[in-house]
């Protein structure tokens, strides 16, 4: 078994060698993380780990024994939305929304580590994020919004 | 204006999809909670379309937008609206709902006024409740909700709100389905689990035609099944992590015959040119025209791209004895199950098709293969539900691409610098080889099942529904000689079929890239020259207002960098845009800024259309500069998002648009008109800072070295 801790509470799950990203939406039933490339490309699986962003599609659950595992469903509810989550309802931003999960929990870790980041910082951190529906310039706003919020 | 006023107009022919789907109760339901359920045919691909429906409801009902609940499309359960595609939702869907709304609004009033004595003119509508001139509540579309009240067709003389009244339909209501995006909600086909699914991944041949000569009789890894037909291989198992492992093992041991079809991607225009196909004159036009004096010639070209999508496409099938049932994100529900029943040898109406979200299309892709691909991997496990997911390589290298084109140009300017003469040809697939419209399935599968079927020549959709390639291949300036003609290549070694634009980026590159030319031929400033040319004054305002935004008369020169400008009317009937563009020349060329006036008609939701112009131009950002299929003798090579690149976050252009409001106008569709013209203009922009006129796409050192 791999005991680790999944948006606050204990977890523990099979260990067959699966990606974490397998688990996560198999065995416990989360729907945010991504699958899309596989292979560390796009960042649609980003999760965070003891609050980095990881690629969930390769890292094998093994690896977060222990740890502790945010994805987007622990940033916050409708009810009590995430400054981030607010900020991207606030902006718009987004279209068909698939790749929304891994960049907001991207947008976390980098607020963490500079609350007031600049456009570029914004752009380079979510550089590894892909988009095709061509919504980068409304998330970056909401980013920046949330920041703004953030440290208020 | 009552209600009795808005029953006055004169009768005529149902709006949009209601023509075909009459009655009232295919689209509209009441419920007695509060609610009003609506059906569209039309369906979510993350361009908001669901959100505008919902607005033209509660606008013409006048209830709250939250009381509008809109069902995902399915068989048989919503109408048959074709496909969610050509920037036509709004205008098939939106205007029968709009009239299918207001149609039901005279009805329940006319109860209410029956029933309670108060004369119908005199009633009011509030947040659905319908109030008598006092003020009392008399009635309320929830109180009335009776099925049999919507149990007829929609009477022609109906008249919707008039655009002055409107109050929701016209404003920037928030998406209804971006909530559950940043949540993370299970809201995507991706995201649903059926009790006792199991997962299934397909082993693709290791070319586009193979045989498949041997497989392996061992066990599979984790349990896993096999589900076979013919050449078309698929395992399923329990979990993903199952699936995936158990596919790998049999990929490397199956064994296949494998035959070289693919042309030769390093002389591709060439065979293009040589490649067997029907030409077909678009238009010919012969006024009276000046002398020619100056004549410009030019060859244009775009290799095969796709569409990209970031996730990959997905379907879940179960199989109840010869019933079928498949969850699909699909643009068209009635189209897939069409081919599907073909595919299978099956009557339609024992498959049943439901419709979820995916990740955003941009055309068609494999959301409608993935569906004959789970539907044949679920016969492994009868009566479970499979879920089959592609990989990466399988979105990026099996999915349709969108044709390889070539457009030549010759233009001639008489001696007062007017353009007196244009010929130009189009070479290029067909942009269609979408599902549910011929007599012959087109779903990949079809080929490597047994007995193998053929997917029929992609073909081009005629001029009056958009057409294909020769979309947007008609020049909107006035033009007294004119000659365009089309040759549609005969045959498709890569299948190629329907993405964003279809012809128009190409033929609007090669357009507007010309009239550049031809304006420096001329001595002539690019903005002067277009207007000179231009007689249809939306088209004229839009191209001034971009050029406004950009400062476009005013700009200076700054060395290294480039501004461009490019007009083009989707379609010519549809939605209007122009676009200026700053490049700036580095070891590649990157797009600074874009500015962007539009001109949908009737805006049904401003931020909507903002957003659907923006990432329209940002997808042509990223076609212009990045994109092309690479291919070898056998298969797509271009498989991941390395071989693949698109564009990323720190090479996204600062974008500006604006949109001209016209309320009393029928609205255009937004989704597909700024891509087009965003890579004309950075064409041209390129132009203004290296002196090279960009020839072949994608715009990178390479191509333009050898422009």
């Amino acid at each position: 078994m791999v005991a680790f801790t999944l948006n606050g509470a204990a977890v523990s799950v099979a260990d067959d060698g699966a990606p974490l990203l397998h688990v996560l939406r198999g065995e416990l039933g989360l729907s945010g993380p991504r699958l899309g490339c596989g292979a560390e490309a796009c960042g649609a699986c980003v999760v965070l780990v003891d609050g980095a962003p990881a690629h969930a599609c390769t890292l094998p659950a093994q690896a977060v024994a222990g740890r502790s595992v945010t994805t987007v469903e622990g940033l916050g509810t409708p009810a009590a939305p995430h400054p981030l989550q607010r900020a991207f309802l606030h902006e718009q931003a987004g279209q068909c929304g698939f790749c929304l999960s891994g960049i907001l929990v991207a947008a976390v870790a980098l607020l963490a580590r500079d609350p007031d980041p600049d456009d570029a910082a914004i752009r380079a951190a979510l550089d590894p994020h892909l988009c095709r529906c061509g919504s980068h310039n409304r998330i970056v706003r909401a980013v920046r919004r949330a920041a703004a919020e953030m440290r208020a | 204006m009552s209600d009795l006023d808005r029953r006055a107009a004169p009768p005529g022919k149902l709006p949009g999809s209601l023509a075909a789907t009459p009655r009232l109760d295919r689209w509209l339901a009441f419920a007695r909670e509060g609610h009003v359920t609506v059906t569209p045919g039309k369906v979510e691909l993350g361009q908001g379309i669901l959100t505008a429906l919902a607005q033209i409801v509660a606008e013409e009902l006048d209830v709250a937008l939250p009381r509008v609940r809109v069902s995902a499309a399915s068989t048989p359960g919503s109408p048959n609206e074709g496909v969610t595609s050509g920037s036509l939702s709004v205008q098939d869907s939106g205007m029968a709902l709009r009239h299918a709304a207001a149609a039901a609004r005279a009805i329940h009033l006319e109860v209410a006024a029956q029933r309670s004595g108060v004369p119908v003119e005199a009633l009011r509508v509030e947040d659905g409740a319908f109030l008598a001139p006092d003020g009392r509540v008399v009635a309320s579309y929830w109180s009335q909700a009776d099925a049999a009240l919507l149990a007829c067709e929609a009477p022609a003389d109906v008249r919707a709100k008039p655009p002055g009244a409107r109050r929701v339909a016209g404003t920037s209501a928030a998406r209804i389905d971006l909530p559950d995006k940043v949540f993370g909600a299970a809201r995507f086909l991706h995201d649903l689990r059926l009790p006792g699914m199991l997962h299934a991944r397909v082993v693709r041949p290791p070319a586009r035609r193979a045989r498949l000569v041997t497989l392996p009789d061992d066990a599979l890894p984790g349990g896993a099944g096999i589900a076979r037909d013919g050449a078309f291989l698929a395992v399923v198992a329990a979990t993903e992590h199952a699936a995936e492992r158990a596919a790998t093992h049999l990929a490397a041991r199956c064994r296949w015959d494998a035959e070289d079809t693919l042309p030769p991607q390093h002389a591709l225009a060439d065979w293009l040119r040589a490649a067997p196909g029907d030409r077909a004159v678009v238009l010919e036009r012969d006024e009276p025209a000046g002398a020619p004096a100056r004549t410009l010639r030019a060859s244009f070209s775009r290799p095969y791209v796709t569409h990209a999508s970031i996730g990959t496409c997905c379907a879940v099938a179960r199989w109840q004895g010869t019933t079928l049932e498949v969850w699909t994100h699909s643009q068209g529900v009635y189209n897939l199950r069409a081919d599907l029943a073909k595919a299978l040898s099956m009557a339609e109406d024992d498959i049943l098709v439901r419709h979820m979200e995916g990740a955003g299309c941009y055309g068609h892709n494999g959301a409608d293969d993935v569906a004959l691909d789970a539907a044949l991997a679920a016969r492994a496990a009868p009566g479970r539900p499979v879920r089959l997911l592609w990989s990466r390589a399988e979105e990026l290298g099996w999915g349709p691409v969108s044709s390889a084109m070539l457009v030549d140009i010759e233009a001639t300017l008489d001696a007062t610098g007017s353009i007196a003469e244009w010929r130009e040809e189009v070479i290029s697939h067909g942009h269609s080889s979408r599902p549910g419209r011929g007599a012959l399935p087109t779903l990949l599968a079809v080929e490597y099942m047994d007995p193998p079927r053929e997917i029929p020549n992609a073909m081009n959709p005629p001029l009056a529904s958009g057409g294909g390639a020769q979309r947007n291949a008609v020049p909107a300036y006035r033009i007294p000689k004119l000659t365009i003609g089309v040759k549609h290549i005969a045959r498709m070694p890569l299948r190629v079929s329907a993405l964003r634009g279809l012809g128009a980026p190409a033929n609007v590159f090669a357009i507007e890239s010309v009239m550049d030319g031809l304006a420096a031929l001329n001595g002539e400033d690019a903005l002067d020259f277009r207007l000179r040319h231009l007689d249809d004054p939306r088209a004229r305002e839009v191209l001034a207002l971009a050029a406004g935004m950009a400062g476009w008369r005013g700009r200076a020169r700054r060395e290294g960098f480039g501004m461009g400008l490019a007009y083009a009317r989707y379609k010519h009937t549809g939605a209007l845009c122009a676009v200026a563009a700053e490049v700036e020349a580095l070891d590649r060329v990157v797009c600074r800024r874009l500015w962007i006036a539009a001109d949908v008609g009737e805006v049904i939701n401003p931020d909507g259309v903002a957003n659907q112009y923006e990432g329209g131009a940002i997808h042509g950002v990223s076609m212009a500069l990045h994109e092309a299929v690479a291919f070898d003798a056998r298969m797509v090579t271009s498989t991941d998002w390395d071989s693949y690149p698109i564009l990323r976050f720190s090479e996204v252009p600062q974008v500006e648009t604006r949109l001209i409001a016209r309320p009393e106008e029928k609205p255009l569709g937004a989704g597909e008109a700024s891509l087009a013209p965003t890579i004309a203009a950075i064409a041209n922009a390129i132009h203004d800072a290296l002196g090279i006129r960009p020839r072949a796409m994608p715009f990178t050192p390479e191509n333009l070295a050898a422009s």
